[in-house]
C-alpha cells in the first residue's frame, strides 16, 4: 500500500513569491514591530478551551503541533524530523500506530527541554473527563500516547486508521506543557488563568501580555531552534471592530501590516487597494458555501413533528424537479462575483478540495444557470404558473421560508437568489437570524439551523484537515437530526438514502488513497444529483498585508499566522 | 426662592380650563400658525409623509429588483439616486423604505412617549406609587436590551407571524419592543417636573378648591410638563429610528429585502467612497424628519404655552 | 432627607437582588448559545461537554445562586484583600466569576477596561455637559435667534445621524485621506511624558468628538426647552420689573429652576458612561466595557453579561437616588417624606 500523497495547489495571488525567495534575514528582532489586525478579538491563548478561530490563529504564533499542514495541504514537519509514513516505518502495517521523532534539543520558551512527556500530556489534558476539552475530536479512537523515550513518541489507535494526521498535526492540537498544565488538568482546567494566558511554547513568540477580547502583545521567543528567526522583536495582535475598518487600516492608512478575514464586498475592497499601500492574499480550503434543502415538512401546524421525518415529506420540496430547478437556476459566477471576487469560485461540490476528491460530475447541468432549462423542467413535472407568476400544483404553491445568518455577504445573495428563482416562478421570503443564535443549537430556540424550521437555509461549512471521510459520514441516515436526539446530528437536510450509507461504510474500509477518492466523488456527486443540498460557492480566505511586510503564505488548511516566524520587513 | 414671587399662583391652569374643547383647539392652532419653524416643519413633514405614501404609486420602479448590469451607478435619468451595489434603485428604497421608517418611528416614540408619561406622572403625583414605579424604571434600565430582544423573538415571531404575515407581525414585535424598552428617560424626565410642579402654589390651591385629581392631573400638571415631552418625542423618534436599523443588522429585524432607512444608511456606510450618495439620501431623510419634528414639536409647545393661550 | 436616604439605600438591596434575578432569568431564556461561535467542524458531543464544563448542565436555580454567592461575597473579599493587603480565609479556593471566553475572572476584564472607558467615554460625556449647557442656555435666552437656529439644527443633525456613519465617515477623512489621527486606538498606550500625551489626545480625538456631539445634543436640548418654560414664567418678570440684574435674572433664578430635567438626563447618563458607547468602541477599537458587553453578549458569556449588566444596574440605582436627592436642593419644595 502506498501512502497517499497530500498534494494539491489552488494557491492564489502573491503567495507564490514568498514561497520561493528566501527571505534576505538579518538576525533575529532585527525588524520592530509586527502589527496584526484581526476585527474578532482574542479571548484566550489555549485552543484546548477555545476553539474559535482567531484564538487557534494567535496561539499559533506561540504553541506549535508536531507537524502542520503548509498552504499547499502538505503536511510538513515542525517539531519532528520526518513525517511518519509507510515507508519509513512511523506508521505501522496495520495501520493502528503513527511514531514521531522529535527534533533534538528544542527548548521551551521557559528554558527547559522539550520532550516526548509533554506530547503524552496533551493528550491527558485534552482527555480528562470535565475538561471541556473543544478539540476532543482530534484525539477520537486514539487508545494510548507514550513516550517510547524522550524524543520518541507513539500514538496507537483503537481502529486502523488510513488518514492518522489528527492529533498533534495542524493548529487543532498544538503541544503545551506539562510543567505549566500540570495543576489544570479536567475541572480545574479554567482556573489556570495565567496559563491560559500565556502558555509556554516553542514557536517563533512568546506572550509578554493577553488583555482578553482586545489585545495580544508578543516577544520574540530567545529559545527559538532557528536563532535567525523570527525577523520582528515583538508583535502586536489587536482585536475587535468590523472587517470593514480592518481592511482600511491596513490597505489604506497602513496602521498595521497584515489583517485577516477582510471578506467583504469586492469593489469596497478595490478601490481600497488602489490607495497603493497593501496587497490582498486569498487561499482556497474545503469552505462551501451551500443551500441546504429541507427534505421534510417545516409547516407549524405540525406540532413537535415539525421538520422531522415522522412529520412527512416537504410538500413540494420532495418533488426531484423542482430540486434540481432550483439549483439550474442559479447564476454561481454572478454570486462570486458580487458577493466573493478573487476569494470565490462557483462550484457544484460539497468536497471541492483537495484536487484529488474534486468531482466535475455534476457540473454538465448544475455550474452554468439554465433558466429555461428549469422552466421546462417545472413544466413538465406538472408546476403551472399562477396569476401572481409562482407556480403550483394541486393547491401548492412554490413559496419559500429561505433561511440564513446574519451577514452583510449574505443578505446580498439572498437578495440575488430570490430574484433569480422569481425567474422561474419560484417565490421566496427572506429570513437573518444572528448567528449566535442560528450556529447556536439551543433546543429551546426555533430559529437553530439544526431544527431547520424552514423549506432552505445558507451556511457555509468544511471539513478539518484535508481527509472528507467523517465530513461525508454526516449524511447519513442516523445522523438526522430530531427531537429525541435534542436536535443533534449533522444531517440537516434530512436526506436518506440506502445506497449512500452502504458507500460511506465502503469508504470506512478501503485504505488506500485512489480508491478512497473515488468513493469520496461518488458520494459528493450523489448528495448534489439528489438534491440534499444546492452547493454554490467555494470560499476561500482573504487577508491583506501591507507591502512592506513579506513572507507571507496563506494558508487555509492551518492557521494563518502557520509561517510568521518567516515573515519579515522590506523597504 | 424665586417661585415664591405673587403672580405664579394663577400662571398655568386658569386659562386652560376656560371655555369648551373646541376654541381650546382652536386658540392652540392660532398659535401654533403664528410659529414659523413649527409651519416650515409641518410643511416638511407633510410633504416627506406624502411622498413616501404615494412616491411609490407614482415611481413605480420595482423594489428590490437586482439589475446586474447597472451596479454602483451614480444619479442619472435611470436612476435617479443611483443604484446599490446588486444594482437596486435607490430611490424607490428610499420612498419604500420611509413608510417602514416613519411607521416604526412615529408608533415606539408614541407607545414609549405614553407609557413614560402615564408612569412620571403617576409616580410624580402620588407618592404612594413612586417606590414601585421608580423601581420598576430602574430595572426596565437595567435590562440588557439585546438578549431581551432575542427572547421576544424566540418567543413572539412565529406568533406573531401565523397572526399577522411577516412583515406586519414584525413590526408589532419591532414596535412593542423599542417602545418598551425607551420610555424610561421620558418617565423620569416628566416626574421630575411633576414633583417640582405638585407643591407649587397653584396646584395646591386647585387641590383645596376640591378639583378632581384627574382634572388637577389633566389640566394643570400636564400642558406644564409638555415642552419635556417634546423634546423626549423629538429625540425619541431618532433614537427609534436607528434602533431600528441596529436590529435588522443584527438578525431581529425586517427582512433584509425589506429596506428602511437606517438600513440602507448602514448598507450604504462601506460603499461612502464609491457611492457616496447612498448615505446621503437616507441620511438626510432621517435628519429631515427629526428636524421637522423638533420645529413642529417646538411649535406646539409654544402654542400650549398658557400664557401665550391667554392672548 | 437623611431618613429618605436611608430607606431608599436599604430598599435598594431588595431592588438590586430581583433585577439581579429578572437579568439572570433573561439570559438564561435567551437563545444564543456560548458554543454558537464555534466552527461547525466541532462535532456535538464535544460541544456538550464544553456545555457542561461551564456548568451549563446544572438547575437554573442553582446557576444563579452560585452566581450570587461568588459575585455578593467572594469578589468583594477579593477586592478587600486586595486593598488590605491580608489575606482573608482560604481565598485561593474561593471561586471567583469566571468569564466562559476567557475563562479569566470578569472583574479583573472590567478593572481592565476602565481606563479606556473612563478616558473615552466618561471625558466625552464632561464635555458634553460642558458644552451643552452654556449653549442651552444661551439658545433658549435668545430664541429664535440665528445663534439658536444654528445650535438646534446642528443639534438635531448631530442627534439624528448615527455614530456608525459619523465614526466611518472620520475615519474616511482625517485617518485615510488625510492621516492625522490613528484609526484605531491602542489601548496598551501610557502616558508618561508629553510626547505621548500629544499622541493619546490625537487617538482619543475622533471617538471623543463623535460621542461628545451625539451627547451635547441631547442635553443641550433639554437645556434649552426647560429654561424657556421658566423665563416665560410670571416670578422672571417679576425679578426684571423689581431691577434685578439680568445676569442673576438669568443665572441664578431661572436656571436654577430649569435644572431638574437636566439633572435627570445626567443622572441618567452617567451609568451609561459605564456601560460604554458600543458602536463608537466598535469602529474605533477603543476597546471598553461597551465591547466587553457586546462580545460577551453575542458569545453568550452568562457570567460576564450578567456581572456587567448588574454592576451597571447599581449605578443607576444609586444615580438616580443622587438625581432625586438633588431635585429636593435645587427647589426646598420637593419633599419625600
Amino acid at each position: 500500500m502506498k501512502m497517499r500523497r497530500w498534494i494539491t495547489r489552488f494557491v492564489v495571488a502573491g503567495t507564490a513569491l514568498g514561497a520561493a525567495a528566501g527571505p534576505a534575514f538579518g538576525e533575529r528582532g532585527s525588524d520592530g514591530d509586527l502589527k496584526i489586525l484581526y476585527w474578532q478579538a482574542v479571548s484566550i491563548m489555549n485552543p484546548y478551551l477555545s476553539s474559535g478561530t482567531k484564538d487557534m490563529h494567535a496561539a499559533s504564533m506561540v504553541i506549535e503541533p508536531l507537524a502542520r499542514f503548509d498552504e499547499t495541504g502538505n503536511i510538513v514537519p515542525t517539531l519532528v524530523s520526518e513525517i511518519p509514513s509507510l515507508e519509513n516505518g512511523g506508521i505501522s502495517e496495520d495501520l493502528t500506530t503513527i511514531t514521531w521523532r522529535i527534533l533534538p534539543d528544542l527548548r521551551w520558551s521557559d528554558g527547559t527541554d522539550f520532550t516526548a512527556e509533554d506530547v503524552v500530556f496533551t493528550w491527558q489534558y485534552c482527555t480528562a473527563p470535565d475538561g471541556g476539552c473543544a478539540q476532543r475530536s482530534q484525539f477520537t479512537d486514539v487508545a494510548a500516547v507514550e513516550a517510547v523515550d524522550p524524543l520518541t513518541v507513539r500514538v496507537t489507535f483503537s481502529v486502523p486508521k488510513p488518514y492518522p494526521f489528527g492529533p498533534f498535526v495542524g493548529m487543532s492540537s498544538p503541544i503545551i506543557q506539562k510543567a505549566q498544565f500540570e495543576s489544570c488538568v479536567g475541572a480545574r482546567a479554567p482556573e489556570c488563568t495565567e496559563a491560559n494566558f500565556g502558555p509556554h511554547g516553542t514557536g517563533p513568540f512568546k506572550v509578554r501580555e493577553l488583555r482578553a477580547n482586545d489585545v495580544v502583545l508578543f516577544d520574540a521567543n530567545q529559545y527559538y531552534r532557528d536563532p535567525a528567526k523570527p525577523a520582528f522583536a515583538t508583535a502586536t495582535l489587536k482585536g475587535g471592530g468590523d472587517a470593514t475598518s480592518a481592511a482600511r487600516a491596513v490597505l489604506e492608512s497602513g496602521e498595521f501590516d497584515y489583517g485577516w478575514n477582510l471578506m467583504i464586498e469586492p469593489e469596497v475592497l478595490a478601490t481600497m487597494e488602489q490607495a497603493g499601500r497593501g496587497t490582498l492574499v486569498s487561499s482556497f480550503g474545503s469552505l462551501v458555501e451551500r443551500i441546504v434543502i429541507n427534505w421534510t415538512n417545516p409547516d407549524p401546524a405540525l406540532g413537535s413533528l415539525r421538520s422531522t421525518r415522522e412529520g412527512g415529506e416537504h410538500p413540494f420540496l420532495s418533488d426531484p424537479a423542482v430540486r434540481r430547478a432550483l439549483s439550474m437556476a442559479i447564476d454561481r459566477d454572478l454570486l462570486v462575483d458580487i458577493g466573493f471576487g478573487e476569494a470565490g469560485q462557483a462550484t457544484c461540490n460539497i468536497v471541492p478540495a483537495p484536487e484529488i476528491n474534486r468531482s466535475t460530475g455534476n457540473d454538465d447541468w448544475c455550474l452554468t444557470a439554465d433558466i429555461e432549462g428549469a422552466n421546462a423542467l417545472l413544466d413538465e413535472a406538472g408546476w403551472v404558473p399562477g396569476p401572481d407568476g409562482i407556480r403550483a400544483k394541486d393547491g401548492v404553491r412554490l413559496s419559500m421560508l429561505y433561511q440564513t445568518s446574519t451577514n452583510s455577504v449574505r443578505q446580498s445573495m439572498q437578495a440575488i437568489i430570490k430574484d433569480m428563482w422569481s425567474a422561474i416562478g419560484v417565490d421566496a421570503e427572506l429570513r437573518d437570524v444572528s448567528s449566535s443564535v442560528f450556529f447556536g443549537g439551543d433546543p429551546g430556540s426555533p430559529d437553530t439551523f439544526q431544527k431547520f424550521f424552514a423549506d432552505v437555509e445558507m451556511y457555509a461549512n468544511n471539513f478539518d484537515g484535508t481527509d472528507a471521510e467523517s465530513y461525508l459520514a454526516e449524511w447519513t441516515c442516523a445522523l438526522i437530526p430530531s427531537p429525541e436526539t435534542g436536535w443533534r446530528g449533522q444531517n440537516i437536510p434530512r436526506y436518506c438514502n440506502p445506497e449512500y450509507d452502504a458507500l460511506v461504510a465502503k469508504l470506512g474500509e478501503t485504505a488506500e488513497e485512489q480508491p478512497r477518492a473515488e468513493i469520496v466523488k461518488q458520494l459528493n456527486d450523489m448528495l448534489t444529483a439528489d438534491g440534499a443540498h444546492i452547493p454554490l460557492v467555494h470560499r476561500g480566505d482573504l487577508s491583506g498585508h501591507v507591502n512592506t511586510l513579506a513572507g507571507v503564505r496563506m494558508n487555509s488548511w492551518d492557521s494563518q499566522l502557520w509561517n510568521v516566524a518567516d515573515w519579515y520587513r522590506t523597504e | 426662592m424665586t417661585d415664591g414671587t405673587p403672580g405664579a399662583a394663577n400662571s398655568a391652569a386658569p386659562i386652560l380650563s376656560r371655555g369648551s374643547g373646541s376654541s381650546f383647539l382652536g386658540d392652540v392652532w392660532r398659535n401654533f400658525c403664528r410659529h414659523r419653524g413649527g409651519v416650515i416643519g409641518l410643511a416638511v413633514l407633510l410633504t416627506i409623509v406624502a411622498l413616501v405614501v404615494l412616491g411609490p404609486y407614482f415611481y413605480t420602479v420595482e423594489v428590490g429588483q437586482p439589475n446586474y448590469r447597472a451596479r454602483n451607478q451614480g444619479p442619472s435619468w435611470d436612476f435617479p439616486l443611483g443604484t446599490d451595489n446588486l444594482g437596486r434603485d435607490l430611490l424607490a428604497q428610499l420612498l419604500t423604505g420611509g413608510r417602514t421608517t416613519l411607521a416604526v418611528g412615529i408608533s415606539a416614540m408614541l407607545l414609549s412617549l405614553v407609557i413614560g408619561t402615564l408612569v412620571g406622572v403617576f409616580s410624580g403625583y402620588w407618592r404612594r406609587l413612586d417606590g414601585p414605579l421608580m423601581r420598576l424604571t430602574d430595572l426596565f434600565l437595567a435590562l440588557p436590551i439585546l438578549p431581551l430582544l432575542l427572547v421576544a423573538v424566540m418567543l413572539f415571531r412565529d406568533t406573531l407571524r401565523t397572526a399577522f404575515g411577516p412583515e406586519t407581525g414584525v413590526f408589532i414585535l419591532l414596535v412593542t419592543v423599542i417602545g418598551v424598552t425607551s420610555w424610561m428617560h421620558t418617565a423620569r424626565i416628566v416626574r421630575g417636573d411633576v414633583l417640582a410642579l405638585k407643591r407649587r402654589d397653584f396646584i395646591t390651591a386647585a387641590q383645596a378648591g376640591g378639583t378632581r385629581e384627574t382634572t388637577i392631573v389633566l389640566q394643570h400638571l400636564l400642558p406644564n410638563v409638555v415642552s419635556s415631552i417634546m423634546v423626549s418625542a423629538t429625540l425619541g423618534i431618532a433614537t427609534a429610528i436607528i434602533t431600528e436599523s441596529a436590529l435588522s443588522f443584527l438578525g431581529l429585524g425586517f427582512p433584509s429585502d425589506y429596506p428602511t432607512w437606517g438600513r440602507l444608511l448602514f448598507d450604504g456606510v462601506n460603499f461612502i467612497q464609491i457611492t457616496p450618495t447612498r448615505v446621503l439620501w437616507p441620511g438626510l431623510a432621517i435628519s429631515l424628519v427629526v428636524l421637522s419634528v423638533n420645529y413642529v414639536g417646538d411649535a406646539i409647545r409654544d402654542a400650549l404655552d398658557p400664557r401665550a393661550l391667554g392672548r | 432627607m437623611f431618613a429618605y436616604t436611608l430607606r431608599r439605600l436599604m430598599f435598594a438591596v431588595p431592588t438590586l437582588l430581583a433585577i439581579s434575578f429578572v437579568i439572570f432569568a433573561l439570559l438564561d431564556l435567551a437563545p444564543n448559545d456560548p458554543t454558537g461561535d464555534l466552527p461547525l467542524t466541532i462535532p456535538p458531543e464535544v460541544r456538550d461537554q464544553i456545555r457542561s464544563s461551564l456548568g451549563l448542565d446544572q438547575p437554573f436555580l442553582i446557576r444563579y445562586l452560585l452566581w450570587l454567592q461568588q459575585f455578593m461575597i467572594n469578589e468583594p473579599l477579593n477586592l478587600l484583600e486586595r486593598l488590605l493587603g491580608v489575606e482573608l480565609g482560604n481565598s485561593s479556593e474561593r471561586l471567583r466569576v469566571t468569564s466562559w471566553a476567557t475563562r479569566s475572572p470578569v472583574v479583573d476584564l472590567i478593572i481592565q477596561r476602565l481606563p479606556q472607558t473612563l478616558w473615552v467615554i466618561g471625558l466625552s460625556y464632561v464635555l458634553a455637559v460642558l458644552i451643552a449647557v452654556p449653549l442651552g442656555v444661551l439658545s433658549a435666552y435668545r430664541q429664535y435667534s440665528w445663534f439658536d437656529q444654528l445650535g438646534t439644527f446642528l443639534s438635531m443633525v448631530g442627534f439624528s445621524v448615527p455614530t456608525f456613519f459619523t465614526g466611518v465617515l472620520l475615519i474616511v477623512v482625517f485617518s485615510s485621506w488625510l492621516g492625522w489621527f490613528p484609526a484605531i486606538y491602542d489601548t496598551n498606550h501610557r502616558v508618561t511624558d508629553w510626547q505621548s500625551l500629544v499622541y493619546q489626545l490625537r487617538q482619543m480625538a475622533m471617538p471623543v468628538f463623535v460621542l461628545t456631539l451625539y451627547n451635547t445634543s441631547q442635553i443641550a436640548r433639554f437645556v434649552r426647552a426647560s429654561l424657556l418654560d421658566n423665563l416665560s414664567q410670571d416670578y422672571i418678570r417679576t425679578a426684571r420689573a423689581k431691577g434685578v440684574k439680568e445676569r442673576s435674572v438669568l443665572l441664578v433664578h431661572a436656571l436654577r429652576n430649569s435644572l431638574i430635567p437636566v439633572v435627570t438626563v445626567i443622572a441618567l447618563g452617567v451609568p451609561a458612561v459605564f456601560s460604554g458607547a458600543i458602536i463608537t468602541e466598535q469602529i474605533f477599537r477603543v476597546n471598553g466595557l461597551g465591547q466587553l458587553l457586546i462580545i460577551a453578549i453575542q458569545g453568550a458569556d452568562i457570567p460576564l453579561v450578567q456581572t456587567l449588566t448588574f454592576i451597571f444596574a447599581i449605578l443607576i440605582i444609586l444615580f438616580n437616588l443622587i438625581a432625586d436627592l438633588l431635585y429636593a436642593m435645587l427647589d426646598p419644595r420637593i419633599r419625600y417624606d
